[in-house]
């Protein structure tokens, strides 16, 4: 977790090779407009290393077959090496037990099925759920979705003029119609970490369960959810080195026990008869239909890629860059930061003074350097702040100050244009 | 602007760049008699179109809004070209135009006869760019049939 102010050790620096990292990553090759690809849109999603790139062909190559059915041994390969992946990613997050571990499309359709399953069943007419005014979209739309079906209140904890959250505000909305809380661990639009134990302690103690969307902590900094005390944690496996498709809820296992199913079909039940069916055990209960088992199988070879780099080593050198970078966007002439709270990772959000973000992106584009421009799904966030967008580089382990030096130039020659 | 920018300087045209710093036709006229709001989802441009239309003919048109440098100059550029024209002529032109950032080779062919909106000829290099190009148009079309819902680009 960073801290910007904090002093950076030269040892923590020298624990990564990057040249080494970065020739992990093929797309890092890529030439954009004739320059060097300068990839700075990670918060959107991020670059795949050769073992997951080999992970999808290897197991489409040599185990493709349809898991926890067949007895024949390609079936038998897939279903251990999905298994695995399970496993995987339990250890990662610390979770107790791989029952925990649902595989899901991505952070939103995890937090769509747990609106769905334990909102639906525990939210009625009158009760509250609360977020943040920090939300991306994913964790407001299925909240707002459940809140109109069943005549119950969205409750938004504010922030303030630094992106932070108002814990004490947060306190007050909870109350007793408080029924679930759903909050960000990390804000993809202002790189803010809220204080996430504190939160959670404070919902428990009204004994409301609480969901985070992890999708923009995972990448960053050793999650521990059961340090945190999270009752659900949804994350996406393509913000995390792996491929897009697939991404993983966690859910305590007598919370996800008590929970209707979220989708019927093959996989997730135990016997079917007309008059009735009995479900599957925990997780296949909550994952109908073949999933997609390549993805599981390729992210789980993504989640140790970045544990054979040491969690620890990655939130060091991205402090590293973010306070590099923080200084040196910050310094530019006309340039605001948005989003300058004490406990940040991976994003600087930015104005630049005269300058449009999204004539900024085409500009930087020309350099070959990739930033988003936008509202970055986080249209209240913009609301808050009383602009229409920002533009947001976002950072990567593979990231180099070299980098944050081309980001820099390229935000001098789009104010010389528009001088 | 400063040096060669290469295609750069094709999309960022003088009279683009200086369109969107000082806007003509930045009001609502007090005689407008349409209008239509549009947005752009992508990046959060919004524009509102403004008309006074009398038997056929454009009497007066003016914008509001705020968006890039590429939508502002097309609003700009578009409500001068229009003043004066009849409600025709300008759903004609919007046709031309939107051959032209799109890249209809002929209507790049024939760009000269568009006069100044000629200077968006570069935008169909950058086709991620072509929606603020429009986006002061689609807002046009909508304020001339008089459509209350907000125009997306999306």
């Amino acid at each position: 977790m960073t801290t910007v102010a904090q002093p950076i050790t030269r040892e923590t620096i020298a624990a990564l090779d990057l040249a080494r990292i970065r020739a992990d990553f093929p797309i890092l090759a890529e030439r954009i407009n004739g320059k060097p690809l300068v990839y700075l849109d990670n918060a959107a999603t991020s670059q795949k290393p050769r073992v997951v790139l080999d992970a999808i062909a290897n197991y489409y190559e040599h185990m493709n077959a349809n898991i926890h059915r067949g007895v024949h041994t390609l079936s038998v390969r897939a279903t251990e090496a999905h298994d695995a992946a399970r496993l995987t990613v339990k250890e990662l997050i610390n979770a107790s037990d791989t029952r925990e571990i649902i595989f899901v499309r991505g952070a939103t359709e995890a937090i769509n099925l747990v609106a769905q399953t334990y909102g639906r069943k525990h939210v009625d007419a009158g009760d509250e759920v609360l977020i943040t005014a920090m939300e991306h979209h994913s964790n407001i739309v299925p909240w707002q979705i459940l809140c109109e079906e069943k005549g119950a209140h969205l409750k938004v904890a504010p922030i303030d003029d630094r992106g932070e959250l108002i814990l004490d505000e947060f306190a007050k909305l909870i109350g007793a119609r408080t029924k679930i809380v759903a909050v960000t661990h990390v804000s993809n639009a202002l790189g803010t970490v809220l204080p996430l134990r504190e939160m959670i302690e404070l919902a428990h103690r009204n004994g409301v369960p609480v969901l985070v969307d992890g999708a923009q902590a995972v990448p960053h900094f050793a999650v521990d959810v059961q340090a945190l005390d999270a009752d659900f944690y949804a994350f996406s496996g393509h913000k995390v080195y792996g491929p897009t498709g697939i991404g993983v809820l966690y859910g305590k296992r007598a919370l996800l026990e008590a929970m209707p199913p979220y989708q019927g079909g093959g996989d997730m039940i135990r016997s079917v008869t007309f008059e009735k069916t009995t479900y599957n055990d925990l997780p296949w209960k909550f994952e109908a239909g073949t999933p997609d088992i390549a993805g599981a199988i390729a992210l789980g070879a993504a989640l140790k890629y970045i544990t054979g780099l040491g969690m620890e080593n990655i939130a060091a050198h991205e402090n590293d860059l973010l306070v590099y970078a923080t200084e040196a966007v910050g310094a530019i002439p006309g340039v605001q930061l948005i989003g300058t709270a004490t406990e940040r990772v991976g994003v600087v959000s930015f104005v630049l003074d005269g300058v449009h973000p999204h004539d900024l992106g085409t500009i930087l584009d020309r350099e070959g350097i990739a930033i988003r421009t936008g509202h970055h799904c986080a249209q209240p966030v913009m609301e808050r702040f009383g602009i229409p967008a920002t533009a947001r580089a976002s950072f990567a382990v593979y990231n180099t100050k070299e980098e944050v030096d081309a980001l820099v130039a390229g935000i001098r020659t789009a104010r010389e244009v528009f001088a | 602007m400063s040096a060669d920018l290469g295609e750069l300087g094709d999309l960022y045209q003088e009279v683009i760049l200086e369109h969107s710093k000082a806007p003509r036709n930045f009001r609502k006229p007090a005689t407008a008699n349409h209008h239509a709001e549009g947005f752009n989802p992508l990046c959060g441009d919004k524009c509102s179109v403004y008309l006074d239309v009398e038997d056929g003919a454009i009497k007066d048109i003016g914008f509001q809004g705020s968006g890039c440098a590429i939508s502002r100059a097309s609003a700009s550029m578009m409500t001068q070209i229009l003043k004066g024209k009849s409600t025709e002529e300008a759903a004609k032109l919007f046709g031309e135009f939107h051959d032209l950032v799109t890249g209809d080779p002929e209507a790049m062919k024939n760009a000269a006869d568009l006069g100044k909106l000629a200077a968006f000829g570069g935008v169909s290099k950058f086709p991620a760019r072509v929606k603020c190009a429009t986006l002061a148009w689609h807002t046009l079309q909508s304020a001339l049939e008089d459509k209350s819902e907000t125009v997306s680009t999306e």
